[in-house]
Formats: C-alpha cells, sequence, structure tokens
C-alpha cells in the first residue's frame, strides 16, 4: 500500500462557513486505481469535501493536493477529473452520440479523438444502434450507465461520483458497479460516495464521515473486524450516528 | 476555444430541437406584427352609424353625404325617432348616432348657427372619442366651406394640418417598433434565464461547473446562440415591416442595428440576473412576465403614452429598458434621427447594461466561492 502512487492528498482539511465547521482538520490519501468510498450521513460534510476537491469550493484551511495540483488551482485540477452526481447529467434532448462529443469537447478532445472512442463505446455498453437515440427516449438505467461512461470519456486521472446509484433498481445497480471495477481496472481512481451500505463493501477503502469529522478509515473488512460488526451497515449505525444525547 | 464552441453547438441544438422555442422566437414576433398591425388599429375605418334626419334640407343630406362619403363611416341607419336610437345602438352595429335638428337648414341661414348632436357609445372610449373627433372634423369642414361662400372676400384662417414622420396617421408606425421591442425583451431575458435556471434544474449545471469551462464561458455559451437569433429576428421583423407595410428604415440602418445589439445585450444580462436569482424555470418565467413583460407592456409608451400618465408612473417606466428603446427605435425608423439625437437614450441603456452584468458577475461569483447547500 504504502509504495503506491497517491492522486489525492488530503492534509488538515479546514472549510468554515462562518462560525459552521463543515470540515474538520480532514487528512486522507486515495492511491491510484483505488476505489475509495466516502460516507456519512447527510450534512456530515460528504458534499463540502467533494466540491473541494473538485475545484469548486476552496479549503479555509489545510493542503489538498488533486492529481498532483494544488487546490489553489482549481481550473487545472478540473481539466483531469470526471463528476457525475446522483441528479442525472446528460441533455435529454439531445441524442447518444451528440452527448458524447458535448462532454468529449468540453474537455478539449478533438472530433478526430472522440470518433473511435465513442464507437468503442457505444459497442461496449452493446447500444451501437442507439447512437442516434435521444436520451429521454433511453430507459433511466441505461441512463445512468451511459452518464457514468461519458464522465470517463476523457480518461481522467480521477472519476468523483456523488451518489451514483440513487434511485436505480438492484440489477443496474450491479451493472453499475462492474463498470465502476473495470473503469478501475484502467487506472481511473474511483471517488465514491453513497448512501447504500452493501455498496460499501464493494470499495477498496472507505472513510466515514460524521459531522465534519473522519471517524473510520481502512478497507471494509478491517474496520468490520475492529469494530466487531458483520456489516458495514451495523457499523455506521455504530460509530456514525449523529450525537442526540450526551453520553 | 475549442471547448466553448462544442458548448455553443450544444445549445444550438437545445434550440433547434424544440420547436416551441423556434416558434416563441420567429412565430410570435410574425404573428403579433401581423395582428398588431392589421387587428388592432387606433385609426378608424368603416364605424358604423346612424343617422336620425329631423330636417330633412339641403344642409342635412349634404353633411349626409360627406360623412358616407369618407371612408371612416358607414351609414347603417336612417332612423326615423328618437326612440330608434337606444335598439340601434343594443344591436352594437353603430357607433354613434348623428341627430340633425329639424330647422337645420333654415337657422344657419338665418342666424348663422345650427347644433348638430353626435351621439356616441361610450362603451368603447377610445373608438368613442375617435367617432366624435373624425365627426366633428368633417362636420367642421362642411361650415367652413360654408362660411366661405358666405362670406366672400372676408378673411378666413383656414387649418392645414399636416401629420409630420406619419402622415395618414397609420397604426402600425407605433406597433412595429414597439413589437421589436417587446419581441426582443421577452426572447432574451424570459429565454436566457429559463435556458440557464433549466441547466440549474437538471443538475448539468453542476457537471458544467465541474468541467473545465470556465464560468464566463458557460454563462457566454448558453446566452450566445440567443444574442444571434435575436438580431436574425429583428432582420426579419424589419423586413416584414417593410413587405407587408411598406414601413422603411428611414434612418441609418447601422445605428439601428448597432442600438438593437445593445438593447439585447441589456435583456440578455437581466436574464442571466433572473437566473443567478432562481432555482426554478417556473419562478425565472414568473419574474420575467410579471415584472419585465408587463410593466413594458403598459408603461413603455408603447401602447399608453407616458405624457398622459400620472407622474408616478413616469418615474416608475423610466427604469425600464424598453421605454428608452422605444424612443430610440422610434427616432431612428420613422424619424431617421440620428445619433446626436438618441444618445441620452443610449446612455441609459449602456449604464443599465453595465449594472446588470456587473451585478450577475458579483452573485455568480459569490455562488462558487462559497457554495449553497
Amino acid at each position: 500500500m504504502m509504495e503506491k502512487e497517491k492522486v489525492i492528498e488530503v492534509k488538515e482539511l479546514v472549510k468554515r462557513f462562518g462560525s459552521f465547521v463543515a470540515n474538520d482538520h480532514l487528512s486522507f490519501d486515495v492511491y491510484k486505481g483505488e476505489i475509495f468510498g466516502f460516507l456519512g450521513a447527510n450534512g456530515a460534510g460528504k458534499t463540502t469535501a467533494i466540491r473541494i476537491l473538485c475545484g469548486l469550493s476552496r479549503p479555509s484551511s489545510g493542503k489538498v493536493t488533486v492529481a498532483g495540483i494544488d487546490a489553489s488551482r482549481p481550473e487545472e485540477i478540473k481539466k483531469r477529473i470526471g463528476y457525475m452526481s446522483q441528479r442525472f447529467s446528460l441533455y435529454e434532448d439531445l441524442t447518444v452520440s451528440e452527448n458524447i462529443e458535448l462532454y468529449g469537447g468540453i474537455y478539449g478532445m478533438t472530433m478526430k479523438e472522440i470518433r473511435p472512442r465513442r464507437e468503442q463505446l457505444l459497442t461496449r455498453l452493446s447500444f451501437i444502434q442507439q447512437g442516434d437515440m435521444l436520451i429521454k427516449s433511453l430507459p433511466l438505467g441505461l441512463r445512468q450507465k451511459l452518464a457514468f461512461a461519458v464522465a470517463v470519456f476523457h480518461d481522467p486521472e480521477i472519476v468523483f461520483l456523488d451518489e451514483p446509484t440513487s434511485g436505480v433498481d438492484p440489477i443496474t445497480r450491479r451493472q453499475f458497479w462492474e463498470m465502476i471495477y473495470e473503469t478501475a481496472s484502467r487506472g481511473i481512481t474511483v471517488f465514491v460516495t453513497t448512501h447504500y451500505m452493501d455498496e460499501a463493501e464493494y470499495c477498496d477503502r472507505i472513510t466515514i464521515m460524521n459531522e465534519g469529522k473522519i471517524v473510520a478509515l481502512d478497507t471494509p473488512a478491517a474496520l468490520r473486524e475492529k469494530y466487531g460488526t458483520q456489516t458495514i451497515e451495523e457499523l455506521f449505525v455504530k460509530i456514525a450516528r449523529p450525537k442526540t444525547v450526551t453520553s | 476555444m475549442k471547448r466553448f464552441m462544442a458548448f455553443v453547438k450544444k445549445e444550438f441544438l437545445h434550440i433547434f430541437r424544440d420547436y416551441r422555442t423556434l416558434i416563441i422566437l420567429f412565430g410570435i414576433p410574425a404573428a403579433q406584427i401581423l395582428i398588431f398591425g392589421y387587428a388592432v388599429r387606433t385609426d378608424l375605418t368603416n364605424a358604423g352609424i346612424a343617422i336620425l334626419d329631423n330636417a330633412r334640407d339641403e344642409v342635412s343630406a349634404e353633411l349626409t353625404h360627406k360623412l358616407e362619403a369618407s371612408e371612416f363611416f358607414e351609414v347603417k341607419y336612417n332612423l326615423g325617432s328618437y326612440e330608434e336610437i337606444d335598439p340601434a345602438f343594443k344591436q352594437g352595429k353603430i357607433k354613434a348616432a348623428i341627430i340633425f335638428p329639424a330647422n337645420l337648414g333654415t337657422s344657419l341661414a338665418r342666424e348663422g348657427n345650427a347644433t348638430v348632436s353626435i351621439i356616441a357609445d361610450g362603451s368603447e372610449p377610445n373608438t368613442a372619442s375617435l367617432v366624435t373627433a373624425y365627426t366633428t372634423a368633417i362636420i367642421n369642414d362642411y361650415s367652413a366651406q360654408l362660411t366661405r361662400q358666405v362670406s366672400q372676400g372676408m378673411p378666413v384662417i383656414n387649418q392645414e394640418v399636416r401629420m409630420y414622420f406619419n402622415p395618414n396617421l397609420e397604426s402600425y408606425y407605433m406597433f412595429v417598433p414597439g413589437v421589436i421591442t417587446l419581441i426582443l425583451i421577452l426572447i432574451t431575458a424570459l429565454m436566457t434565464s429559463v435556458t440557464i435556471v433549466r441547466e440549474k434544474e437538471f443538475g448539468t449545471m453542476e457537471v458544467l461547473l465541474v468541467s473545465p469551462l470556465k464560468p464566463w464561458q458557460i454563462i457566454i455559451g448558453k446566452v450566445a446562440p440567443y444574442f444571434f437569433l435575436s438580431l436574425v429576428n429583428v432582420i426579419v421583423i424589419l423586413l416584414m415591416a417593410w413587405f407587408v407595410f411598406g414601413l422603411p428604415v428611414k434612418g441609418s440602418i447601422a445605428l439601428l442595428i448597432a442600438e438593437t445589439m445593445l438593447y439585447i445585450l441589456l435583456g440578455l444580462s437581466i436574464g442571466i440576473f433572473v437566473s443567478s436569482s432562481v432555482q426554478k424555470m417556473e419562478n425565472a418565467i414568473f419574474i420575467s412576465f410579471l415584472a419585465l413583460m408587463l410593466p413594458s407592456l403598459l408603461l413603455s409608451g408603447f401602447i399608453f403614452p407616458i405624457e398622459n400618465m400620472p407622474k408616478i408612473y413616469d418615474y416608475v417606466s423610466m427604469i425600464l429598458p424598453p421605454r428608452w428603446f422605444v424612443e430610440i427605435i422610434r427616432s431612428i425608423m420613422i424619424k431617421g434621427a440620428g445619433f446626436a439625437y438618441i444618445w441620452k437614450e443610449t446612455l441609459i441603456l449602456v449604464i443599465m447594461t453595465v449594472f446588470f452584468m456587473a451585478l450577475s458577475a458579483r452573485k455568480f461569483n459569490v455562488r462558487l466561492g462559497e457554495g449553497e447547500k
């Protein structure tokens, strides 16, 4: 593990909104080709952290490096990452091919580079026939898979997936995770947040956030062993429950 | 630049794929020009009138003939008594009744004056005042003729009225500039705010912000197609005005286009500002419509003259861009005025544009820096 190349380095990251501390001294590293799960209840500070990593927001203090670039240069970071959110991100009134060309173009690819890769991608997702179909005519599961394929179309170093599988049926979720594995095997680091605790088990390592702090970080197996729980879900309930009554 | 072009191309695809957008863009202006130009007339043609001729003499016959001969009136009824006036109005076919007194000819000859009564349908105040004005003019004209005949050699002052810039008082002289003004603010402010807010609502804005596109590139890329289409639109409207109504642009076309570009830019910056303030498309539509369209329609001076309004509305209308643009476009198109005559209005539009651009730029940056949610 120590020999691996770090693609994300976070040291003592603090993000404040007025007097509210959204991220309280976070420190973690993510390695190349890893599937890194980011868990936490709503309001735990996940979204804030992701926004900083994606270059949408600046840290109040601390050091953040993404793809070897400091967070003070978000424009450079943005060129090297991919992003997909839970909210659907393809244009419904454009065709499959047009969506691919748009995102390829935005990430600076030429049509010459886009064309062969597009064919390859359509074949791989086995909807070569559907290149000219409008997104809105595709079933939801297929759209979500396509959205992921588009997010990594330009071969980013890291792809950020913000609750990518919420609202998707179990079969599609399964296929979605197969795509995630396949992407990671191509050397693209996958940074994923999720609500589904069974999905946490699929990650190489997971981080659990609670009230702006990281409360656990390790492989799923190691964490289960450490806290003596059967599943990540149990573990999550045990350590990430917001303090309502002081003990 | 290549990234930017890919993005602009996508925006054009959106517009051309959605036929509703195209209808709003090109269908509505065309329809409005035709409707306003042909149907909504503030001038009078073939208004029905009734005549109650109690005199039945030479003078009343001649006046009736004059009224009938004018293109403004059509005599629908020759009434026999006062009792018939009310039903004639209720049937709705006439706008006015003209009553000649029994002694019209004789009293005119003997006393030198006589009274003709005009009863107009007050349920339509605008038409009523037009009808009375036109009738009075015809009668005056006739009595002036009489005076000349009677008082040979006596000095008489004749009035000769000429409507400068619009000799026939055609209403489309007013409506064409007005429609251009309204349509532009509709397309630019409403459509850009909706198109930007749509990206927010569908979550695609998030993806765009994470992409290497800079925020200003996203905004410019989104509004650039509308800038282009609005300009095409204005040219289409001008051509239509020219071919359908024979209304040419009197002043410099280059100046007109330049002023139009400025106005489009202002509309776009208002649209951007609205989009940065709301999260939902309905709100964007609501704000653009209620806060912009309605006041523009009512207070820009396009339909109702600002001079006739209470002073307070005059002040309110000053913050409305259409008020100034109507003035500019009317001056150039109808009066053929040069820049020297409209620099003040132009300056006001420039200031408004800068103001809204600065405001939205600030809002956009604040939103980015310390994100909501």
